[in-house]
């Protein structure tokens, strides 16, 4: 097994699928401004997997280039968490989501700008101001929900109890995330706990919104286990590209 | 045979996509431009990772210098690179007022005590030159702005977000 190919594709595929799940909202946002906001953190999402893909196959050395990893593998060579998965649901879902990867994210760019990997390094400095930003618009959101009625706060409150079982994988080390530590390329992923729990309780604190009190974790998706959802997903995403393999814009 | 600064002067020929009051020079985005033997090598790097306007400007560029290259026997490559990542910084001062002449409220500098603070920055009317401006939306009609209203004379308009 290549492992630095492997961690790359981590990162290429978590931004990749959440990217995907972003755009379905194009036209259904609930709003004008909200519907532009999450295709545009969508738009940042894709441009991060192209850079981390891109790179994968570089690293993997087989020829095939980031609409090639995109478009022709199949689910269980996926290597996305199960959280960037969960569907979209309504908006509340989706910000929940967003703001469960988010905190997680920021974390991970600016541990990941230290990689002693300067390709590593060099996507990690751009996407790390990205996912601040997107942080500081998930946040406000889960802010505004949480405080809001009683009807946004009951649903927002849910979509963290679905959501919460699902932050397994972002934390979870196996032997690549360890390779990944011994070779210097980047953190362990349960180093990355702490900030990330930092940012979710600062969120409960100021929204008012409860934690449940002990959640199983679920993982799998690091080593392409994944659920249903992302067959529905890959089937949207990859038809056109499958059905006609030389299809140009 | 053109030298470097020859062909960064012609790049200042290419108007970015979205923002055609600047140039791709003038929007900090060229990192590099390298002549050697039958080659002339351009490296640019993106605002946002996303930014579909990167493709359109690597065509643009092409259709531009191409030929010129191609008169002196080298063939043109245009490079994306990540780092050093682009931040509103790369904006100079006139970079900055030809943006607000166009109605884009410029960004402030990555280094100003509100920006250090986490605080929201102070966004100028390009219209009327008010402060009084409110946030509608912390993301605009490209990846690279916010959607701001001016309280005083109550149009839209673009902020050119501070990263």
């Amino acid at each position: 097994m290549n492992t630095r190919f492997e961690y790359l594709l981590r990162l290429g595929d978590d931004a990749l699928i959440l990217g995907q799940q972003l755009g379905l909202w194009t036209g259904h946002g609930p709003v004008l401004e909200e519907d532009i906001a999450l295709t545009n953190i969508g738009l940042d999402q894709i441009g991060q997997a192209r850079a981390w893909l891109t790179l994968s196959g570089k690293v993997e050395g087989l020829d095939r280039d980031e609409d090639r990893l995109a478009y022709f593998r199949d689910r269980s060579e996926f290597r996305n968490a199960l959280l960037c998965e969960r569907p979209n649901g309504h908006f509340g879902d989706t910000i929940a989501r967003q703001f469960l990867f988010d905190a997680y994210a920021v974390g991970l760019h600016e541990s990941l700008c230290h990689s002693n990997d300067d390709n590593i390094a060099a996507i990690a400095r751009k996407s790390a101001k990205e996912s601040a930003y997107h942080l500081r618009h998930s946040r406000a959101w889960m802010l505004r929900l949480g405080d809001g009625t009683e009807e946004s706060r009951d649903k927002v409150q849910q979509s963290l109890i679905d959501l919460l079982p699902y932050v397994g994988d972002l934390f979870h080390s196996d032997s690549v995330t360890q390779a990944a530590v011994a070779e210097g390329w980047g953190p362990d992923p349960a180093s990355l706990r702490d900030g990330w729990n930092a940012h979710v309780e600062s969120m409960l604190s100021m929204s008012g919104l409860n934690r449940p009190d002990s959640v199983p974790e679920q993982t799998g998706g690091r080593i392409g286990r994944h659920t249903e959802q992302l067959s529905h997903l890959l089937a949207e995403m990859q038809v056109l590209p499958r059905t006609y393999p030389d299809a140009q814009w | 045979m053109r030298s470097p600064e020859d062909w960064i002067a012609l790049l200042e020929t290419v108007p970015d996509p979205e923002i055609p009051v600047l140039n791709v020079v003038e929007m900090g985005i060229v990192r590099g431009v390298q002549c050697t033997d039958g080659a002339l090598n351009i490296k640019i790097t993106p605002t946002y990772m996303g930014c579909p306007a990167m493709d359109a400007i690597a065509d643009d560029i092409h259709a531009k210098l191409a030929p010129l290259a191609e008169q002196e026997s080298r063939i043109l490559t245009v490079e994306m690179v990540y780092s050093p990542a682009w931040t509103t910084d790369w904006l100079d001062d006139n970079a900055k007022a030809k943006l607000e002449a166009y109605g884009i409220a410029p960004p402030g500098r990555t280094s100003d005590k509100r920006t250090l603070r986490g605080q929201p920055p102070e966004v100028r009317c390009p219209l009327c030159k008010s402060m009084e401006t409110e946030l509608v939306s912390l993301f605009g009609s490209t990846a690279c702005k916010a959607h701001y209203r001016c309280k005083s004379c109550a149009e839209p308009f673009d902020h050119f977000k501070c990263i």
